[in-house]
């Protein structure tokens, strides 16, 4: 793979660099999947180059990234695929800023994550990135529209909660606690809580994980709503190849590698899922 | 051979080794205060009924003008008492060497060639008087030390108007002197006051009582009625100018003896308590939590066939640990504050020895009343945990279930930030804990406040008695009624800027069924030296027509003011009188009469007389004072109270400090223990709630907020309750020591509130800290992938 990694990257370089990668990405899947032409993407929002991710677990060194170049771009919906163990939750958490790679570097638009220390990768949460957790993760003692506006509080620009609410068909239970709502309508409580504050990427972690298939595919069309509706950079992890379905790209992992990227010619929406 | 489950315990325990080290600590608190209160009652009560039985302490006790010696016949045959020994007890003007100021002392006959047959004195050091030696006596011990004296040394005594050298032979120790203090002071002052034993022929010449005596003292057979062998006796002492006989219960030193006991024996296991029931509310959070956590664990256990009551002995075990280390601290500290602190109350005792003891039984209950409440505390967690059926254990726990607060349903929720929600929903949810907890941090609070609300109301009555009441600098008191012409010798003494004449009388007064014996005072009306105070804190001179009296004593006589008290003289020509109260007194020592000395003076159908002159001095010239006063015969005594004041500093005053630091020591010990326990609880129990937070941008400090929010609310809503904990105590404590003896007003200075607060608050925020620093490690990232 060409080497690209630049200390200072401008956004315009970046765009250009995403095409020779894209390029360099379908020249791969050309020998292990049907090539297909790019979607219409916009800039480039995140650039990983080189990046290794090694665990010290006790005595054992754990490489859980080995060697990751990728780039995500603007409204484009990406689902990281493979089995666990892949380093793709490890590559989401640096990408949102809850880990730092070992080696390597991540640039966010025009800023180099690696270098933000504890409170600059704070602000960055705060400001820039969205998350679901495959466990909701809600505040127990907040009601589903508090659990909002705990994020619209100290987010700078964010949409009202019942606004939010609304996107994930959630206005007839704002004023519900967590232990009134079923899995499904909590996920999307989540999903609310994570899009409210206009993030720029919205990391979703095996978000219908712990959800049966119905519920899962009204949280998957939650999700496919904010990123066609408000066009947010989407990533989405999961094990289930059906849901890669629904993505522009997908980019399958294992054994701490990208083994290959695919950009699906037709999406589909969650509603003709099956799994 | 430890079991697998057994390291499970060991790893259990020491993976909350803090919040583990502060139970024990808590649960030791508990034990030493059990073992301090219970050794102290125990040695001190020991060490009375020892002494009191080797030197046969009498029972009963009655003092008269003279009385022949025929009359001691007579008295010991009275039915139900065993033995009985007549003496003559006179009150002496002393001059020792080095010492300024007059003192006085209290010389007591010894029979010659014989030990008395109750009230018998211990030697500690030297030798007993020789037959026939007038000069020779035996002093009591405090007295010798705090003079300084020694073997071989003489004191001057004015003996019956004339100047005599005594010379100390022995230093001794007496059952009635355990507790040696002049009659009518406040603190007991050694070194102004000495009891002296002089050889019973040389003290009856030196003041003519040869073939009499005016003190007899018994002890009674097992079984007798002391109301009807005191009844006896002043129905024989009555002709002789008998002032009445008396029990134990009246007699000083026993008197402020068993007032100390008491207090110990009343108030001594609240300390206790509190700890304990505060450490077995602590093991039940803990446990609860930690049963919590470890859901699975026991649901795979019973999936592996453990029985419940194995699991359940698992967690048992856990508290049982804890319980067995602060046992082990707990009477080790108890032991030692034991020891500490009755030596410490006993400074101002006499005893041959102290008959310290820490008894088995007392380690004993202390140990087996901690581990009970701990296990009380901690089964119902227990029970609850293993109770659940496994498969159920297996699913995870619903997530708990909220609503809107009080506050909220109030309409008060628009007013409130997220954060704050979340801080009151999560303590309204548990309201059995949060209380607790509350109540606890206020518990601490109050501990405080009760500590030092006994320096605040010494140091009121210090000051209303010495600075309000007290207006005179000396008191003089003479041996006989003088003419009040005294008064005015003693103004015209170089030095003296002013003199006021008193006199007291010993009395019985009645109202009723109800009797008690009142020393009745006469002031002058309007007079200035001597004032009365009111339950206002105001103080008034004298005034006329009437009695004003000890609210005390109107309480003990059921009565008030208005009606009418029969007083019965106990001198002279024993006069019996019909007085109105005409106010009431809220003195704190003592049940007292006063009355003005025109009419008590009317009432002995006397001519003026004085038996006390109160003066104020000069202050360039007291040693003249001091000087002049020595001179003059027929004085009794002569109190100074500058003595009074530093006596108390040096006695009591030290005592109530080191009490303080211990009490202050175990109020940080319960708040600590209460907050840095919940601090721990609460992170545990949101450290997925507030990694959550974390991750979606969070600052650090804002989840600190929420964690020590919760903290905070429940340490400020403790402040106000545990303020009115303390009051109440104070309040209970004050009652309690309601006592004929002394009382304590009900005063709390803000300080001590502001005190008691900042001692807790700084226990919070220490315990907050130390608490947040873990939260700079919460896992992020695991809190994602896990479920709890």
């Amino acid at each position: 793979m060409v080497s690209l990694a630049r200390p200072k990257v401008s956004a315009t370089h970046l765009v250009r660099v995403r095409q020779k990668a894209l390029a360099c990405n379908n020249a791969i899947m050309s020998r292990t999947a049907t090539a297909v032409p790019p979607p219409i993407l916009g800039e480039t929002v995140f650039a990983a180059r080189g990046v290794t991710k090694t665990y010290h677990m006790g005595e054992v060194d754990v490489h859980a990234l080995r060697g990751i170049d990728m780039e995500l771009f603007a409204g484009e919906f990406v689902v990281l695929l493979g089995p666990s163990g892949s380093g793709k939750s490890t590559l989401l958490n640096i990408l949102g800023g809850l880990d730092v790679p070992s080696a390597g570097s991540v640039h966010y638009r025009d800023k180099e994550l690696t270098n933000f220390d504890d409170a600059g990768l704070t602000q960055y949460r705060r400001n820039h990135v969205g998350f679901v957790f495959q466990f909701y993760n809600l505040i127990p003692s907040l009601t589903a529209r508090e659990n909002v506006a705990l994020i619209t509080d100290i987010a700078k620009n964010p949409m009202d909660p019942a606004e939010a609410l609304a996107l994930v068909d959630m206005t007839h239970r704002l004023d519900h606690f967590p232990a009134q709502l079923s899995g499904g309508e909590q996920q999307r409580v989540a999903i609310a809580r994570a899009v409210a504050k206009r993030p720029d990427v919205l990391l979703c972690d095996e978000p219908t994980g712990a959800l049966d298939v119905h519920t899962g595919i009204l949280v998957l069309d939650a999700i496919q709503k904010i990123n066609s509706e408000l066009g947010t950079t989407t990533a989405v992890i999961t094990h289930n190849a059906v849901i890669a379905e629904m993505a522009d790209r997908v980019i399958s992992m294992s054994d701490g590698r990208i083994h290959g990227v695919q950009v699906n010619k037709t999406k589909r929406t969650a509603s003709e899922l099956e799994w | 051979m430890l079991t697998s489950l057994d390291r499970k315990l060991v790893r259990d325990l020491t993976q909350r080794l803090g919040q583990v080290t502060m139970i024990a600590l808590v649960v030791s608190a508990g034990v030493a205060t059990f073992i301090n209160s219970r050794t102290m009652l125990f040695s001190l009560e020991n060490t009375r009924a020892a002494f009191y039985e080797r030197h046969n302490f009498a029972h009963v006790f009655a003092t008269l003008k003279r009385a022949p010696d025929a009359l001691a016949e007579r008295l010991a045959e009275i039915p139900g008492v065993q033995r009985l020994e007549t003496r003559i007890v006179e009150a002496v003007n002393l001059d020792v060497p080095g010492l300024d100021q007059p003192a006085v002392g209290q010389i007591i006959s010894l029979p010659v060639n014989r030990r008395p047959l109750v009230n018998q004195i211990y030697l500690r050091r030297g030798r007993w008087l020789a037959p026939g030696r007038s000069d020779e006596v035996l002093v009591i011990e405090k007295f010798v030390q705090e003079n300084k004296l020694d073997l071989g040394d003489k004191v001057t005594a004015i003996i019956n108007g004339r100047r005599k050298d005594l010379q100390i032979v022995g230093v001794v120790l007496s059952p009635e002197f355990v507790f040696q203090m002049k009659p009518g002071d406040m603190v007991p002052d050694a070194k102004h006051f000495g009891v002296f034993w002089m050889d019973h022929e040389a003290l009856s010449m030196a003041f003519d009582m040869e073939g009499a005596f005016n003190h007899a003292a018994a002890t009674l057979m097992r079984g007798a009625s002391e109301a009807d062998v005191i009844q006896r006796f002043d129905q024989l002492i009555d002709p002789y100018g008998g002032t009445g006989a008396y029990g134990r219960r009246d007699q000083l030193s026993h008197l402020l003896l068993e007032s100390d006991i008491q207090g110990l024996r009343s108030t001594g296991l609240i300390a206790p308590t509190i700890f304990l029931g505060v450490a077995a509310f602590l093991l039940n959070v803990v446990l609860a939590r930690l049963l919590s956590l470890q859901r699975d664990q026991i649901a795979a256990l019973k999936a592996f066939g453990y029985s419940n009551f194995a699991i359940g002995w698992h967690y048992l075990k856990f508290v049982l640990l804890i319980v067995i280390v602060g046992s082990i601290l707990g009477s080790f500290m108890g032991a030692r504050l034991g020891y500490i602190f009755t030596e410490m109350i006993a400074r101002v005792y006499q005893y041959p020895e102290l008959l310290i003891q820490v008894r088995p039984s007392v380690i004993a209950s202390a140990v087996s009343v901690a581990g009970g409440a701990s296990i009380l505390g901690a089964l119902g967690a227990v029970v609850r945990a293993v109770r659940v059926p496994p498969a159920e254990a297996m699913r995870p726990e619903p997530p708990s279930s909220y609503g809107p607060t009080i506050l909220e349903r109030l309409g008060f929720g628009r007013f409130l930030p997220a954060v704050a929600r979340m801080v009151l929903r999560h303590l309204e949810r548990r309201p059995v804990k949060t209380s607790v907890s509350i109540l606890a941090i206020g518990l601490s609070i109050g501990i405080v406040v009760v500590g030092n609300f006994i320096e605040d109301a010494i140091d009121f009555v210090l000051h209303t008695q010495f600075h309000r009441v007290q207006q005179y600098d000396m008191a003089v008191t003479s041996v006989e009624p003088l003419s009040t012409d005294v008064a005015y010798e003693l103004a015209n003494m170089p030095g003296v800027m002013q003199a006021q004449p008193m006199r007291t009388v010993s009395t019985r007064i009645r109202s009723g069924h109800r009797t008690r014996r009142v020393g009745l005072t006469g002031l002058p009306t309007g007079g200035d030296l001597q004032r009365l105070i009111d339950h206002h804190g105001s103080v008034y001179p004298m005034p006329p027509g009437g009695l004003v009296v000890s609210r005390k004593l109107a309480d003990v006589l059921r009565i008030e003011v208005g009606d009418v008290l029969r007083v019965e003289v106990l001198e002279d020509k024993r006069p019996v009188l019909e007085l109105p109260v005409v106010s009431l007194l809220d003195d704190v020592q003592g049940l007292n009469a006063y009355i003005s000395l025109d009419e008590l003076n009317r009432a002995m159908m006397q001519g003026p007389r004085a038996s006390g002159v109160l003066l104020t001095v000069d202050p360039a010239k007291r040693t003249e004072v001091y000087h002049a006063l020595k001179q003059i015969p027929k004085l009794a005594g002569v109190t100074v109270k500058d003595n009074a004041i530093e006596s108390f500093k040096n006695t009591l005053a030290k005592n109530l400090g080191e009490m303080k630091k211990i009490n202050l020591f175990f109020a940080i010990v319960i708040a600590v223990g209460v907050v840095y326990n919940g601090a721990q609880i609460s992170l545990s129990e949101r450290s997925r709630e507030l990694a959550t937070l974390r991750v979606i941008g969070f600052t650090r400090g804002e989840i600190s907020a929420i964690l020590l929010g919760e903290l905070g609310t429940m340490t400020l809503i403790a402040i106000p309750f545990g303020i009115i904990m303390g009051y109440w105590f104070s309040a209970f404590l004050a009652l309690f020591m309601d006592q004929e003896v002394f009382r304590f007003p009900l005063i709390i200075e803000r300080s001590t509130f502001g005190m008691a607060v900042s001692v807790v608050l700084a226990a919070s925020v220490v315990s907050g800290l130390i608490v947040r620093r873990e939260l700079d490690h919460l896992d992020l990232i695991a809190v994602l992938k896990s479920r709890e």
